[in-house]
């Protein structure tokens, strides 16, 4: 009962120097404020990432060609021709492989009646879509009887649908590439961004061999840009790189010490440091946020402190009818945890309009959770506390009559 | 025979390790007296009353409030002693600048662990007594002097003390509104037996009291009816 008296008290004091509390108050704000929206934006960050590694498929390889190097002057990735479709039949008999998909991208022009539009045309098997874990929405895949005989069919990623279609319906319907007809067989399940930002559902997929013979012809029969590949399991995955790596090294007669025309990278790895650097920076975001909320607690402090002093002499009046010393200092307890609580309320509705402001404003994912408001809630409530407690202690072990004389 | 209301016994404070403001005073109060003490500026009257009142302690010897060694009591229990059995009465009045007199007058029963209802029910009783019902709502400084005393008065009475210690309650005051506060404090002794003690340097206001101490240089020159 007379702990609701003390905090009706301390609430008294808190209205009767309004602009004082909110002043403190706002310390409290903006340390819960940006505690919340920089979590926010950590996690949302981190979503992302996992997103694009979901999409990327799981338990993956991706071989890609040699480089050339002429006088010295060495050129990137994929600039020899060494991979080949057999190289790709000769990886999926490997034990640990579970599929195996040869790429041959490259850019064409994509005609529909009145619509054109420019895309990456990628040459492949009907294992792609297995290996990416990428899945058909409407109409069909081609199959492997499609990439025997080179036939002239394909399929549409959702961009492209957009882009050259509408809302019409593209099954069915033929497109030109390269002023060839195409008969578009099915349209891919919308993917989103890869990791480092590119929309993928701006492709069409085309056999590989129509790819090789009838689009983009080269003097290389077979040869490929890379190859996907994708283990049985994630156990097997060292297995299987050392596998893969031993065989390519037969079939391209690499000898011992010479350097290899192919490269093996675990894709796998690439998104775990991928996701480790957003948990990096969204736990750096939170620690510098969390120094704001220090700030704050320190300016309550600070405030506490002065409105003791300031009190005294209303401590003494409060002792000499009776308050104990336990009163004093709950009263002024309460006091501070009251300032920190409705600045952290504020400061949490703040933070989560801002974040999601952010997120409309930049078109980026931004993600509120709810154990981050209660995290950064909790601590701004152990703050006031904390910091409340120093100024309370002083009132409270101010003896009766030095209180009362003090001027 | 019962013990007598207030006991004091060789009591002795010093300031400052070897000023001495209070020298082996010794007297008894009974329940029901109304005392005045008397003395000049720094004679150690306001010394003696704080010690009175518990919210000082003595350097040596002894006070007995209600038989009760102060001196062995915790800061609470001495706490517990003021808001049961003591009500102030000072020369500031010494109310909550920032609260209504109906909460300042409400206080000490705060702390006595009362109820919100009750709280009001018992001040708005007491401030009707003092005769400002009307003025409940106002802030301290809105109401005149005489007026603040009359509420210090009222808060002093809440809790129903035995014992109202009042330290220069006339002195802020113009004579005709003392001398209506005064009548309060004869009204209170006659009517219902509380112990007072009043503590002045003016010889008019101690005239009010039966009983007349004077403190001179921390000792007790004379004590006798008056």
């Amino acid at each position: 009962m007379i702990i609701g008296a003390l905090l009706g008290e301390g609430w008294a004091a808190m209205r009767a120097n309004r602009m004082r509390t909110l002043l403190t108050m706002l310390g409290m704000v903006f340390g819960v404020g940006s505690v919340i929206m920089m979590l926010a934006i950590g996690q949302g960050a981190q979503l992302m990432v996992n997103e694009s590694i979901a999409s990327m498929g799981s338990n993956l390889f991706i071989v890609l060609s040699g480089s050339t190097s002429a006088g010295g002057l060495r050129q990137g990735s994929g600039t020899v021709p060494t991979l080949t479709l057999d190289d790709a039949q000769a990886i999926g008999e490997l034990t640990e492989i579970a599929s195996v998909a040869p790429n041959l991208p490259n850019n064409a022009q994509l005609i529909y009646a009145s619509n054109n539009w420019s895309t990456q045309v990628l040459g492949t098997t009907p294992a792609f879509f297995d290996v990416r874990e990428w899945p058909v929405v409407s109409g069909e895949a081609f199959k492997d009887s499609d990439v025997r005989s080179a036939t002239r069919v394909l399929l549409m990623g959702q961009t492209v649908v957009r882009n050259l279609f509408g809302d019409e319906n593209p099954v069915g319907k033929m497109v030109r590439v390269k002023n060839s007809p195409f008969l578009v067989l099915g349209i891919l399940a919308a993917k989103g961004q890869s990791l480092d930002g590119r929309d993928q559902d701006d492709t069409v997929f085309v056999p590989i061999t129509t790819a090789q013979r009838q689009l983009f012809g080269n003097q290389f029969p077979g040869m490929v840009r890379s190859i996907m590949v994708k283990a049985k399991s994630a156990e097997v995955m060292a297995k299987a790189e050392q596998g893969m790596t031993e065989l390519l090294k037969i079939r391209h007669r690499i000898h011992i010490g010479q350097e290899n025309d192919f490269s093996v990278r675990n894709l796998a790895a690439v998104a775990q440091a991928a996701a480790s650097t957003t948990e990096a920076m969204s736990t750096m975001l939170g620690a510098i946020a969390s120094v704001s909320l220090l700030v704050g607690g320190i300016g309550i402090m600070n405030i506490m402190l002065v409105s003791v002093t300031e009190r005294i002499r209303e401590i003494g009046i409060r002792m000499a009818i009776g308050a104990r010393t336990r009163d004093i200092l709950l009263q002024f307890l309460f006091e501070a945890v009251m300032i920190s609580l409705a600045g952290s309320f504020i400061g949490a509705v703040l933070g989560v309009a801002c974040a999601y402001f952010f997120s409309q404003y930049n078109d980026t994912l931004v993600v509120v959770t709810l154990s981050s408001v209660f995290l950064s809630f909790g601590v701004a409530a152990a703050v006031g506390v904390f910091f409340g407690f120093y100024p309370a202690r002083k009132a409270a072990n101010l003896k009766p009559i030095e209180a009362l004389r003090y001027q | 025979m019962a013990d007598p209301l207030l006991c004091v016994t060789g009591l002795y404070k010093n300031y400052l390790e070897n000023v001495p403001v209070l020298k082996d005073v010794s007297f008894n109060i009974e329940s029901g007296e109304y005392v005045a003490i008397m003395g000049h500026s720094g004679s150690g009257k306001s010394t003696l009353m704080n010690i009175l009142g518990c919210l000082d302690t003595a350097t040596a010897g002894h006070y007995y409030l209600e038989g009760r060694d102060t001196a062995a009591l915790s800061s609470d229990e001495l706490a517990l002693l003021r808001n049961r059995l003591i009500g102030f009465v000072f020369q500031g009045f010494n109310l909550l600048p920032r609260s209504s007199i109906l909460d300042n007058i409400a206080l000490p029963l705060l702390y006595s662990g009362k109820s919100k209802v009750e709280r009001r029910e018992k001040a708005t009783v007491m401030l009707t007594r003092v005769g400002l019902a009307q003025f409940g709502d106002r802030r301290p400084n809105q109401l005149s002097g005489g007026q603040q005393q009359r509420v210090a008065i009222a808060r002093a009475l809440v809790t129903d003390p035995k014992l109202i210690l009042a330290d220069e309650p006339t002195g802020n005051l113009d004579t005709q509104t003392g001398d209506e506060i005064m009548k309060i404090f004869q009204d209170l002794n006659e009517d219902q037996n509380i112990t007072i003690i009043l503590v002045t340097h003016e010889d008019d206001i101690a005239a009010h009291a039966k009983r007349l101490i004077r403190v001179v240089d921390g000792q007790i020159a004379s004590d006798q009816a008056s």
